[in-house]
């Protein structure tokens, strides 16, 4: 295995589409190496973009922000104005591993290792995030609903990186959470996760919302039906319970030793009510904890 | 395949090594530089043993490659004491009986230091959220949660210099 650490997006993109082999990015390495020393992945070249400073940084402007593919968790956490801005997407990419996995991982390899139960993901979904990508022809962007397609696989071809995310500016009553279930409270992999932004008027009305859920398919689903159950209402009861249905009718999931199907289809319903109210209440300008 | 030359600085001692693409910063420490202090319990992020701070910042050394630590300032459980002097959180926990095989024991201290250098004063909630990622097969945690809160209360009011 070789080892680079260009200092462009360009060499980068050029490194990794001229490898005859196989070639990987390596960003925080929380899924790379781990593959790697357990010989599900045997790449001859690795490509280290963190000496890049444009997937390094977080900016923002009134037009929304921008955040590297690279930026770790620990960053993301330690910035307050984007914490204020997107809490439920700061507390997802949080969620992901242990304090030292923090200090490594980023939302960009959350995305690209291609895990259904990535936890930034659906949260990064329902903000309505663009992925950035470069690669050898050029730069595009795609909505990150459209970026993974199945498990471990993606929309990339081959020399793409992606460069980071676009995000909204937060609207002016506007809130985001993302809840995930798992059977102990730190350091394990979503049976279910859930991502809700949402936007009221000055009267309590929801004008817009955006939900997300993640581990219930073969990649993080944009549930737009039940988004769409709370457009127009004050989000009371009767709207969560359609928002509710909505979710759990969306749900294709598995069998697996950490819930079966028929669980995930109902914890989908109970954590979407959950995480709509989360981001309802910090619409309101309540300032929660999800965790 | 040339080896890497890599520059870089271990508990404040500017030091240089060679090494294959693929070695982890964790090899590279215990095999080339003979610091044994950071263990390996698992190899694959998920025990903590392997904890040391890059540049400040807690990571799992097995988690990363030893070519990444160029130009970089690496602290392990080796920086902890000074001379013979252990540092506050070693002491506490002897005096707490806070381990008993010891191999999750330089990890967990590792972690502890940069902790109570960011949050000088935590809850205990925080603490155990912190070392979430510290796992210890023998003491049951709590000692290791209480020698920390001590050690931190220790540190706070400057009993202790060092
Ligand atoms: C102990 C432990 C606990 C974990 N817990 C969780 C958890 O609770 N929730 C969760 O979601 N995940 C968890 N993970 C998985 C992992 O930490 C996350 O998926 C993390 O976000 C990966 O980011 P990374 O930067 O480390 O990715 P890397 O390992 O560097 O990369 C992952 C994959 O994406 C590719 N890639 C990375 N960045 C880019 C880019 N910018 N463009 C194109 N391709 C790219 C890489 O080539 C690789 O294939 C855990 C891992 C460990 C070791
Ligand atoms: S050896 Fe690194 S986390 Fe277990
Ligand atoms: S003291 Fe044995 S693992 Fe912690």
């Amino acid at each position: 295995m070789r080892y680079a650490a260009p200092e462009t997006i360009e060499k980068a993109c050029h490194l990794l589409a001229s490898e005859q082999g196989l070639a990987r990015v390596l960003a925080g390495g929380t899924d790379l190496l781990v593959q790697i020393k357990t010989d599900v992945l045997d790449p001859v070249l690795v490509v280290d973009i963190k000496h890049i400073a444009e997937v390094r940084s977080i900016t923002n402007d009134a037009k929304g922000w921008h955040i590297g593919a690279a930026v770790t968790g620990a960053e993301l956490k330690e910035h307050a104005a984007l914490r204020a801005a997107w809490p439920g997407v700061v507390e997802a990419a949080n969620l992901i591993g242990s304090t030292q996995v923090q200090g490594r991982a980023t939302m960009g390899g959350n995305l690209c290792n291609g895990s259904p139960a990535a936890d930034s993901v659906p949260a990064l979904i329902a903000a309505g995030a663009m992925a950035l990508i470069a690669g050898p022809n050029g730069r595009r962007e795609l909505p990150v609903e459209d970026v993974m397609t199945g498990v471990r696989k993606l929309a990339l071809t081959k020399g793409e990186i992606i460069t980071g995310f676009r995000l909204p500016a937060r609207p002016k009553h506007g809130g985001d959470a993302y809840l995930r279930f798992i059977p102990r409270t730190e350091m394990d992999i979503a049976v279910v996760g859930c991502g809700v932004a949402l936007a009221i008027d000055d009267k309590g009305v929801c004008t817009a919302a955006r939900m997300s859920l993640g581990a219930v398919a073969a990649r993080p689903l944009l549930v737009a039906d039940a988004a769409n159950a709370l457009v127009g209402t004050k989000v009371d009861a009767s709207a969560l319970d359609k928002l509710a249905a909505a979710a759990s009718a969306a749900c294709r999931p598995i069998d697996d030793k950490r819930g079966t199907k028929d669980f995930r289809i109902k914890v989908a319903g109970v954590l979407a009510r959950r995480t709509a109210q989360f981001a309802l209440d910090r619409a309101h300008g309540k300032t929660t904890q999800t965790h | 395949m040339a080896k890497h030359h890599v520059v870089t600085t271990v508990n404040g001692d500017p030091v240089e090594f060679l090494c294959e693409s693929g070695e982890t910063l964790l090899d590279v420490l215990r095999n080339q530089l003979n610091m044994t202090g950071t263990k390996e319990g698992c190899s694959t992020g998920d025990c903590g043993a392997c904890s040391v701070t890059v540049d400040g910042r807690l990571v799992c050394s097995c988690l990363m490659l030893g070519v990444e630590a160029a130009g970089k300032k690496i602290g392990t459980i080796e920086g902890l004491a000074s001379g013979d002097k252990l540092h506050p959180l070693q002491q506490k926990f002897l005096e707490h009986a806070a381990l008993q095989c010891g191999v999750c024991t330089p990890g967990v201290l590792v972690a502890a230091k940069a902790l109570l250098e960011k949050h000088p004063d935590p809850t205990e909630t925080e603490v155990r959220y912190w070392l979430a990622g510290n796992l210890c097969r023998c003491t049951g945690y709590d000692k290791i949660i209480r020698a920390v809160m001590d050690a931190a209360k220790d540190m706070r009011s400057g009993r202790h210099a060092g």
